[in-house]
């Protein structure tokens, strides 16, 4: 079945009438600004502050309605933080969040417990994502008790979401976590975070643990509940087929930064940062007759306690120069929210890079130049 | 939605997976197992003799435990009329171990039932708040922790004076320590879990998530532990009656009567060491019906 | 034990018919259903499969790395001249680091944090090699390079710790290889690590193995691996082969239900608006002891006769069989030559 996807290029999608809606259809559903956390540690007989993780480092960007933007990293470059401080898990050191128009936090802004009425998170599959000692059902009603429904209540829309997630109440209700399969513990996970009929739901790293094939009914879950429930994701992976298929924009992560983001399409279509084109030449295909022949990337990722100066990657960009050192690239910011931006200097001309300031050209392939 | 319930094509004799069981909850797989762990089943059974014996005391006691007799002191297992024979000052032994029980029972459940309330709920506020609190608490433990609880015990119930009373508190301040951690323990290592993020994610309040999600999984490592003390106490009470800052005479009680009875021990031994034996199975049927119970419940399905 | 000259056409492993069950005090486990196969020198094996279908029991049966007293091992494996289930413990021992090496998944699980990786490389290499600790610290400088370890002579002395997670991966990597051993065994040894040093990994390991002429076998839950590494591939299912053959034929012109179906639901550039066909159900049940074939319950091709035994392997192409009594009949599928990645 085609499923007409909102194209953030163009016109804003056309949202069903959604009740709850308060900013309108070209109010970005979520503006993050400037977030930033850091963790300390701590050390010495005083237990003083000696370094800082730089877990999360001024970051910016939307979700418009009815999108889903996938988020790409690989480990320590912060997404997983990022996802616990949008639903106020752990609190930011600084930033703004402005939910559908309303500013999260503050004396007049939406309060935590009302965002969290309008925005869940599903965490990885993993064994303590449920509560082994509760039902499923009562794991999925707990959040509506929580806010005022009365049991029987939720206990039927419990079963109501189960049938959304392809699980028989009859069958499955009265079961607990240990007797279910890990695709079927992530149905519940997702039943559990539509249970407060949120508009907008964060998938950390929700497939990353099943299995390749139970990683597809739950990906096909996720796209028809999308559709029926009028939902905008925010999709956390560290796969990059998965995001491609899934996201309609998408931002790349590298140490707490944001070095990317766009249109999924243009980025891995003509990706502007070297970490990106790194990430996508390291995908493996399933074809035997096209192996990859050398690692684009040498090393491992530097630890987010001491970052490098400058721009973060530049310890292993091929292009690094002395600019790179001394300058931290900027994203930069665009009114057009689907546009195509990267924090490199190669692409700003006034950086005084050597490859800056030659007319828009496609990167030179990072593969060329290393070999494992 | 239609995958998961996709009508499977019917392949003759083709099993399916889990899915056909019927549900089979926590406690039914406890059962099962602990159906079928004989050890466990004998020695829960004794406990079970006991108990009753203690509640039926009065019935079933042949005799008044208080009851002295000159003529009939210290006679042997199979006299007359003294199935267990009788100790120094003519009570009838089984009698007095019977109601001896009665103690015991009281002393080994009643301190551990009550440390369980209390260092329980001191370990799960301090494993939940963290920080400052946590320290607090902890660190005050640690200093009646660092006693040995024989020692403890019998300095708490010396400066308090005796008597049974006293002795049930001192025991149970000897045990509130090690109850306090365990439960802190538990506590920190569920928080620390997804399902209590997504619990905050959905916005309940510190209170919510502790009585509905904190709690169930703390309890079993915390009634676990609180099983094995019970043969710890049934111990720590006999011994501290044996120094006579137990109960007082003429009550029943195992541990005195080891007391008393210590002088006659070249004139009968073997009925000397009735309340010894009695004390060592009361205390081997609960320690080895909790180490079955621990493991009948230690399901990682 | 004899140490004949291996012959050339003589397989260096070769499994036949084995069977693992691990008998819990509450059920039986069936993880191994009869799995047969030979692997010759300097051939890379991939097992793939999913959770559940014997792969990783497979590969540990193979070493005697199973728990003695839950698990009951039956059939004949063979690693060069060593008759696995002949020999004793001392053998065994022997055997493990020279003759087979293995490498793990959870490189901060593999080595002992409280040993430097130097010292542990050079006690695997003293206990085989019987030298003295000069020569076999040289021996782990050497290994340490071989895998591309920055500063070796630096991490010579370096705790597991103190080491980024790829690090971590080669040096246990050089662990398993200090003693030059003929046939390694890998259990995914890069699911944990990111893609960017997974595609390092997989290099390193292919560059190696074709350098020292070793025999790996590979298991895996992940296709693109096995098309990145593998001379042969089999996929597992509820502890059976269900597909055998060269990566080229099993990865291209799948012949069972199970090996399409997960070839189906790859992702690579699929377009947005095809939906994903996802294999139902879910992975059986180890439990319950399996008659037909276990994957019919799953299978949209299943039909009557399919329960009633598990199909025998039917050869569909040279060295390449399919255990599925419908390989006749199902559609062909030739997959489409799909570049991973297209930029400009």
């Amino acid at each position: 079945m085609a499923i007409a996807l909102p194209r953030p290029d163009l016109q804003p999608p056309p949202t069903t009438d959604d009740s709850r809606d308060r900013g309108g259809k070209a109010q970005p559903l979520l503006i993050v600004e400037n977030l930033r956390k850091h963790f300390p540690i701590r050390g010495g007989a005083l237990n003083r502050k000696i370094a800082s993780i730089k877990a999360v480092d001024d970051v910016s960007f939307v979700v418009l309605k009815g999108e889903t933007l996938g988020v790409v990293g690989e480990s320590g470059c912060g997404k997983s933080t990022l996802a616990r401080v949008l639903m106020g898990l752990v609190a930011q050191d600084q930033g703004r969040i402005i939910f559908d128009g309303e500013l999260v936090g503050g004396p007049h802004g939406l309060s935590l417990r009302d965002l969290r009425r309008n925005m869940q998170i599903v965490f990885q599959d993993s064994d303590s994502s449920l509560n082994p000692r509760l039902s499923i059902a009562d794991s999925i009603a707990y959040g509506p008790r929580v806010h005022g429904m009365s049991r029987a209540q939720a206990l039927s829309l419990a079963h109501d979401l189960l049938r959304r997630v392809g699980l028989d109440p009859a069958l499955f209700a009265l079961r607990y976590p240990h007797e279910l399969s890990g695709g079927q513990k992530q149905r519940v996970n997702i039943a559990r975070a539509l249970a407060l009929d949120p508009r907008l739901v964060i998938l950390d790293e929700a497939v990353s643990a099943l299995d390749k094939s139970i990683e597809a009914q739950v990906l096909n879950v996720l796209r028809h509940l999308k559709e029926t429930l009028n939902l905008t994701y925010v999709f956390i992976s560290h796969d990059l087929n998965i995001v491609r298929y899934v996201s309609d924009r998408m931002l790349v992560m590298y140490l707490g930064e944001v070095v990317e983001i766009g249109p999924t399409d243009a980025i891995y279509r003509g990706p502007k940062h070297p970490y990106t084109k790194a990430l996508l030449e390291s995908r493996l295909g399933a074809d035997p007759r096209h192996r990859v022949e050398a690692a684009p990337l040498a090393g491992d990722a530097p630890s987010p306690v001491d970052p490098p100066s400058g721009c973060r990657f530049r310890t292993r960009c091929l292009f690094a120069e002395d600019v790179c050192a001394s300058k931290a690239p900027s994203l930069g910011r665009s009114n057009n929210h689907g546009a195509h931006l990267a924090a490199c200097h190669m692409g700003d001309p006034q950086s005084g890079h050597s490859r800056a300031s030659l007319a828009p050209a496609p990167l030179p392939r990072v593969a060329d130049a290393v070999v494992c | 939605m239609r995958d998961a319930t996709l009508p499977l094509p019917h392949v003759a004799g083709a099993k399916q997976g889990p899915l056909t069981g019927r549900a089979c909850g926590y406690w039914r797989t406890v059962g099962r197992r602990l159906r079928r762990d004989y050890v466990t089943l004998s020695f829960a059974s004794v406990i079970a003799v006991i108990a009753l014996a203690a509640i039926l005391a009065p019935l079933i006691a042949p005799h008044d435990p208080n009851a002295t007799s000159v003529a009939y002191r210290l006679k042997p297992i199979g006299y007359k009329g003294f199935i267990l024979g009788t100790d120094e000052l003519g009570r009838d032994m089984l009698t007095r171990l019977i109601f001896g029980g009665r103690v015991s029972l009281v002393m080994g459940l009643v301190p551990v039932g009550l440390a369980t309330c209390i260092g329980g709920f001191l370990g799960l506020v301090a494993g939940f708040t963290g920080g400052f609190v946590n320290t607090l608490i902890m660190r005050i433990m640690d200093v009646f922790y660092a006693f040995p609880s024989v020692l403890l015990a019998v300095a708490i119930s010396g400066a308090m004076g005796g008597g049974i009373t006293i002795s049930l508190i001192a025991l149970t301040l000897v045990f509130i320590p090690p109850l306090c951690r365990v439960s802190e323990a538990a506590t920190t290592q569920i928080r620390g879990r997804d399902f209590v993020d997504a619990a905050k994610a959905s916005g309940a309040s510190s209170l919510s998530i502790i009585l509905h999600h904190v709690l169930r999984n703390v309890l079993s490592p915390v009634l676990i532990y609180a099983s094995s003390l019970i043969s710890v106490s049934i111990l720590l009470a006999a011994g501290l009656s044996f120094l006579g800052l137990g109960v007082e005479p003429p009550t029943s009680d195992w541990g005195l009567m080891l007391s008393t009875l210590r002088q006659s021990i070249y004139v009968q031994p073997v009925v000397c060491a009735l309340p010894g034996a009695a004390i060592f199975l009361c205390s081997l049927s609960f320690n080895l019906v909790s180490d079955g119970l621990r493991q009948a419940m230690d399901i990682r399905a | 034990m004899p140490d004949c000259a291996p012959q050339s056409d003589h397989p260096l492993v070769e499994v036949d018919d084995l069977h693992v069950r691990f008998a819990d005090r509450d059920e039986i486990v069936w993880a191994v259903n009869g799995v047969s196969f030979k692997l010759t020198a300097g051939e890379v094996l991939c097992i793939i499969g999913e959770s559940g279908s014997g792969k990783s029991v497979t590969m540990r049966a193979l070493m005697r790395l199973l728990p003695a007293k839950r698990a009951v091992i039956s059939g004949r494996l063979r690693i060069g001249e060593y008759d696995i289930m002949a020999l004793d413990e001392r053998q065994l021992a022997t055997m493990r680091g020279a003759t087979v090496a293995m490498i793990f998944q959870e490189p901060m699980t593999a080595l002992d944090p409280v040993y430097t990786i130097g010292r542990q490389i050079a006690e695997t290499v003293m206990r085989h090699e019987r030298c003295s600790s000069r020569i076999a610290r040289d021996r782990a400088f050497e290994i340490l390079q071989l895998v591309k370890v920055p500063s070796p002579e630096r991490r010579l002395d370096s705790y597991p710790h103190e080491l980024s997670g790829g690090l971590r991966q080669r040096a246990l990597i050089a662990m398993a290889l200090s003693c030059r051993p003929r046939l390694v065994l890998a259990d995914e040894p890069t699911t944990a690590l990111d893609a960017s040093v997974q595609i390092q990994i997989l290099l390193l390991l292919r560059k190696l193995q074709q350098e020292l002429g070793m025999g790996m076998i590979f298991v895996t839950h992940d296709l693109g691996v096995a098309a990145q590494i593998a001379d042969k591939v089999a996929v597992m299912y509820a502890g059976r082969i269900v597909e055998f053959g060269n990566a080229d034929d099993v990865l291209l012109r799948p012949r069972h239900p199970y090996t399409m179906g997960l070839l189906a639901s790859i992702l690579l550039d699929r377009s947005r608006e095809q939906p994903i066909e996802a294999i139902p159900g879910s992975p059986p049940d180890l439990r319950i002891r399996p008659e037909g074939c276990s994957f019919a319950p799953r299978c949209k091709f299943a039909r009557a006769a399919c329960g009633a035994a598990f199909p025998p392997p039917r050869l569909v192409a040279s060295d390449h069989v399919a255990c599925c009594l419908l390989v006749d009949e199902l559609p062909l599928r030739e997959a489409s030559v799909a570049e991973p990645v297209d930029l400009v």
